[in-house]
Formats: C-alpha cells, sequence, structure tokens
C-alpha cells in the first residue's frame, strides 16, 4: 500500500514538468510583451531593452524555461506585476480561505447529497424520488452566480440574518459554501441515486434480503458499501469542479480567496500570478486524483495495488 | 415525423368494412426503425416533452427577437422609470439606465443559444474527429490524444475557460472559443468508444473487404453508428455550455455592456441589487428555465435511447 502510493507519487513528477512546460508556453502565447508591461507605460525602447535583459528574456526559449524551472524549485514564483509583492505571499494569504470554503461546500454537499441521492434510490419512483430529483435537476441548471445573489439578496438584504460580503467568521462562510455546493450537492444526488439503483439490484442484495436481514441494514451495510465505489471518483472530479466554481463564488461574495486573485491577474494581465495559479491549481488537481486512487483501496479490497 | 406513413395510407384507401382488418395487418407491417423506437419512448416523457416545447419556443424567440422585442434592447431608454418593477408598459421593469429588461431578455436568448449551440458544435466536430481517427488507428495517436482527453477532462471548464480568454482577450467570439475547447474531450472519448466497437463488428470488415477506402468507413459506416449518442451528448452539454458563457461574461470576460448577454446583465444588475432586485431576477430566471429545459431534454433523450448511459 505504502509501496503503491510512493510509486504513485514518483509516477507524477513526469506529469507536473509536463504542465510546467504547458504553463511556460502558455504564459508566452499571452498577447503583450512582458518586458514592456513590466517597464510601465512611460519607459523608453532603452529601458525596455533593459528590463528585457533583467528579466531574462533575450535568452533562448530553452533557457529561459531552465531559469524559470529553477527559480520555481526554490520557490521563487516571481514579483506580482500589480502590487510588487512575491506572488508567493499573495498566494499564500488567499490560500486558507478558498480552502476552507471548499472543503466547508465540499461537506454539506456530499452529505446531503447522498443522502438526497440514497433516498430517492431506496423510494423509487415515489414522492421523495421525484422531490429529490426535480431539487437535483433545478441545482445543476441554476448557475452559482444567480444563486449567490440571490440568496445575498433574501438573506442578507432583505432579512438580515447573514453578512454580505468578507470572510471573517464562520457565518461567513454559509452562503458562500450554500452557493458553491449546490451545483455538486445536485451532482452527487443524481450520481448516488443512479449507482444505488443499480447495486440494488445485485444478487447479493436479494441474498441478504432472503436470510431475513432488515432493510435498514441491506441498505446501510451491503448496498451503501458497494455503491460508494463510483462516488467516490466522482468526489473527486467535483473538487476540481469546487476550485474552479470558487472562481465565480468568490467574485460574488467578494471572498479574499484565490479565484479572486485568478480573476483580478487575468483581467490585469498579471503573468506571474497568472502562472502561478495555474500550477497550484494542476498540482491540486493532480493530487487530489491520488487520493482518490488510495481512496478506493480502503472502500475496495479487491482492488490490488501492484 | 408522425405524418401519414405507408400502412396508414393503406388503411384510408382501403373500403371501410375491410379498414380495421387492414389496419391490423398495418400495424404489423409498421416498420421499426430506430428513429420509430426513439420517438415512441421519448414520446411517453412527459417532462422531457414539455422542455423540447420551451426549447423549441426559445429557438423561435431567438430567431425572432429584434421583431418581437417591444424596444430596443439597447438604444431605448426611458428616463422617466428608472428602476421601476415589472409594469404594462415594461413587463419585466426597467433597469438602472432605462432599458427595458423583457426586450433585453428576448435579445440575450438569442445571444445565449447562439454561444451555447456553437461552443457545443465546434467542441462536438473537432472532439468526434479526433475520437474516430483515435478509436480507428489506435497507437501512439491515440494515445496522445486519450493522455490529452484525460487532462482537460480533469480541469474545471470554467478555469480552462479562463485561461483561453486571457490569451485571446475577452469577447464573446473568444468565449465561444474558450467553451468549445472544454467540450472537445468529453466528445473525442465518447466517440473513440464507440468507434472502437464499431470496427470490430462484421459490417465494417465486409465493407473494408471490397476495398473501401478509410475516410469511406469512418464517415459512412462507423460515424453513423454514433450519431444518436452525439446528439443526446450534445442536447446535454448544451446547458453546460450556456451556463459557462454566462459565467464568463459575468467575470466581465465575454460580452462587454451593453450587449443584453444574461451573465453580463446580472454583472451590471450587481451594482444596484438594493434598490432594484428585479433587475438581477429576470436574467437569473431566464438562465435558469434555459438550462433547466436543456438538461430534461437531454434526460429524456438519454432514457429514450439507452436507459443504461450513465447517469450523470
Amino acid at each position: 500500500m505504502a509501496n503503491y502510493f510512493l510509486k504513485r507519487l514518483l509516477g507524477l513528477l513526469p506529469t507536473l514538468l509536463a504542465v510546467a512546460v504547458l504553463v511556460f508556453l502558455f504564459v508566452h502565447m499571452l498577447p503583450g510583451d512582458p518586458a514592456r508591461l513590466a517597464a510601465g507605460p512611460d519607459a523608453g525602447p532603452e529601458t525596455i531593452e533593459l528590463v528585457r535583459k533583467d528579466l531574462g528574456l533575450d535568452k533562448p526559449l530553452v533557457a529561459q524555461f531552465y531559469d524559470f524551472f529553477g527559480r520555481m524549485l526554490h520557490g521563487d514564483f516571481g514579483h506580482s506585476m500589480r502590487t510588487r509583492r512575491p506572488v508567493s505571499t499573495e498566494i499564500a494569504e488567499r490560500f486558507m480561505p478558498t480552502l476552507w470554503l471548499t472543503l466547508a461546500s465540499m461537506a454539506w454537499s456530499v452529505v446531503f447529497g447522498m443522502t438526497i441521492g440514497i433516498a430517492s434510490a431506496v423510494f423509487r419512483n415515489r414522492w421523495p424520488d421525484r422531490l429529490g430529483m426535480i431539487l437535483a435537476v433545478s441545482g445543476i441548471s441554476f448557475p452559482a452566480f444567480a444563486l449567490g445573489m440571490l440568496l445575498m439578496q433574501i438573506f442578507s438584504v432583505e432579512l438580515g440574518w447573514l453578512p454580505t460580503v468578507g470572510a471573517d467568521t464562520w457565518r461567513h462562510y454559509i452562503l458562500p459554501s450554500i452557493t458553491l455546493g449546490a451545483a455538486v450537492a445536485a451532482v452527487m444526488a443524481r450520481f448516488t441515486r443512479a449507482s444505488f439503483v443499480e447495486v440494488m439490484q445485485e444478487d447479493f442484495v436479494r441474498t441478504a434480503r432472503a436470510k431475513g436481514l432488515s432493510e435498514w441494514v441491506v441498505i446501510a451495510k451491503h448496498c451503501l458499501r458497494n455503491a460508494l465505489i463510483p462516488v467516490v471518483t466522482m468526489m473527486g472530479l467535483q473538487f476540481g469542479f469546487l476550485l474552479g466554481g470558487s472562481i465565480v463564488v468568490e467574485t460574488v461574495f467578494n471572498w479574499p480567496g484565490l479565484g479572486r486573485l485568478l480573476v483580478d491577474a487575468v483581467g490585469m494581465r498579471d503573468y506571474p500570478v497568472i502562472q502561478t495559479l495555474v500550477l497550484l491549481f494542476s498540482l491540486e488537481f493532480i493530487l487530489i486524483n491520488l487520493v482518490v486512487d488510495v481512496l478506493y483501496g480502503f472502500i475496495n479490497p479487491t482492488i490490488r495495488y501492484r | 415525423m408522425n405524418g401519414p406513413s405507408a400502412p396508414d395510407v393503406l388503411v384510408e384507401a382501403a373500403p371501410p368494412e375491410q379498414q380495421d382488418a387492414v389496419a391490423a395487418v398495418a400495424a404489423h407491417a409498421r416498420v421499426r426503425t430506430p428513429w420509430t423506437e426513439f420517438w415512441r419512448k421519448f414520446r411517453k416523457q412527459h417532462v422531457a416533452l414539455v422542455a423540447l416545447a420551451f426549447v423549441l419556443l426559445l429557438v423561435v424567440i431567438a430567431v425572432l427577437a429584434p421583431w418581437i422585442a417591444p424596444y430596443d434592447a439597447e438604444n431605448f431608454f426611458d428616463y422617466e422609470r428608472l428602476n421601476q418593477g415589472p409594469s404594462w408598459q415594461h413587463w419585466m421593469g426597467v433597469d438602472p439606465l432605462g432599458r427595458d429588461i423583457f426586450s433585453r431578455i428576448l435579445v440575450g436568448a438569442r445571444i445565449s443559444l447562439a454561444a451555447g449551440f456553437f461552443s457545443v458544435a465546434i467542441g462536438g466536430i473537432v472532439g468526434a474527429v479526433l475520437g474516430l481517427l483515435a478509436g480507428y488507428y489506435g497507437g501512439w495517436w491515440d494515445r496522445i490524444v486519450m493522455r490529452i482527453s484525460d487532462v482537460l477532462l480533469a480541469f474545471p471548464g470554467i478555469l480552462l475557460a479562463l485561461g483561453v480568454v486571457a490569451i485571446l482577450g475577452s469577447s464573446m467570439v473568444n468565449v465561444v472559443v474558450a467553451v468549445s475547447v472544454f467540450s472537445v474531450p468529453a466528445f473525442a472519448r465518447l466517440v473513440r468508444g464507440n468507434t472502437l466497437v464499431l470496427k470490430q463488428m462484421t459490417y465494417v470488415e465486409a465493407v473494408r473487404s471490397v476495398g473501401a477506402s478509410d475516410w469511406t468507413i469512418l464517415m459512412r459506416h462507423i460515424l453513423p453508428g454514433s450519431v444518436s449518442a452525439i446528439v443526446v451528448y450534445f442536447t446535454m452539454r448544451l446547458g453546460t455550455s450556456i451556463i459557462t458563457a454566462a459565467s464568463l461574461s459575468f467575470l466581465g470576460m465575454g460580452a462587454q455592456p451593453p450587449m443584453p448577454e444574461w451573465g453580463a446583465m446580472l454583472n451590471e444588475a450587481r451594482a444596484d441589487m438594493v434598490n432594484a432586485p428585479h433587475v438581477a431576477l429576470f436574467p437569473s430566471l431566464a438562465i435558469f428555465f434555459t438550462v433547466l429545459a436543456f438538461n430534461l431534454l437531454g434526460d429524456g433523450m438519454r432514457d429514450a435511447l439507452d436507459p443504461k448511459i450513465d447517469r450523470m
């Protein structure tokens, strides 16, 4: 098990290298001369040339990549063009609010989504199923930014129960995490239902019922464990979706997180920040996929790790 | 498609006293094509039928928008009624600049539908071609296409789209390009899977043995076998693409004011939420019902086609 984990971790290195190359090329494809941008609007041609030399932009592409990659390994991601502060500081400040928001959204949407999915499967084609699936299809159809604005209007402006923007207390987390998690809860509900319906038709479920187990034990013990395997994969994929969704939700709620940092950076063409954020997001996806693979082993011992 | 079929014509042509008998024979003779089978199953799903009707209505609105909109969506300003709620003159009220929200919603339908349609169409065509080639030829080409697809699939669409917009700059056309990029891998994977199955079929072997070119085999004998799956997936994908396109406009990276794109309208409405919540309400509902209709239609088509396609 530990061996497998280590092997997979080593296997990540080529993927990360590929991502780094892609990000590097991506930044080079961006329109505009970075030297001109860094030098500022009033700089003359000589200044721009100086800045170009200073940034190493006059070297061949391969040498530039070597520099870029070497600096990155030392934890130097350059300076934000907008604030002139190190990119690592900018990101470090914004990291935790996004992480907590993502985790809070994931937690409630998994619990809520799976409950709806299981209830729908158990009461298939009866009213709990219909209600649950109406909720679920609405959840994937309501755009997060509209839901966020609606919730904020009702609970913060009209009723005054919850704060509108910021990330100071736990009460600030309620509306953004509901907004961010709604689509995930909906997908989880639909997916859990499908997986559960399939498992409930298996022979071993009939056997469990036949030997006189209560319906509750059959569902909670025999079905749940088997239905969970595809659901866990889905959870991993949804984590990626949450990180993407945080971009929109953070803009609505003015959340001091990575998503808004990225939107601002794209708007201001702050290349060092964009490139580091894209790398960070990619790393997160790769790690999440690894964790999902490892989780499989705990849920389904028949999967052998070689 | 429910017009009089050949058997129906036969029944009507028969003498009255024999019509029942002829009808019985005709019903038996009625050919069960995949298409009639699909329609028979689809017809039973009332929700999907309502969704289909709504989608058709939207298409009509999108095509006729400039003619049926009561006011000019961008250049009409009613300065007497700024921020006013719904009334007889302005069914959905007036926005902070005095524009008629109902007219803007109608014209916005054209933008959102076109953005969704073209982005999925581009993504679908590119993905289908890649998937066909990958599945048919296999080898290193297959491995490269599938590896890239896996990476793109794992990436959240909005992030990818944001990257594309960062390179190309913000405009509605670039949003369509950006959103189509993340439809490519899903279609590639779908078509590749179908191609892998179909290329093993006896009839494909037969076509190859009479000397048909690879191009003919792919286009005339393998692609048609995937069309139904592509159409279903196309419909299901439209909803997501419309939301992503609207999200980008909401972030200020797609349609720019004064264009009445629904996401951009919401972005504009944000400034005056406290005074005029109705300005945000109607674009939200427009996006919701449009995407809901496409999702329900897609679900219905999938269930009618094959209940075993995974229920995402």
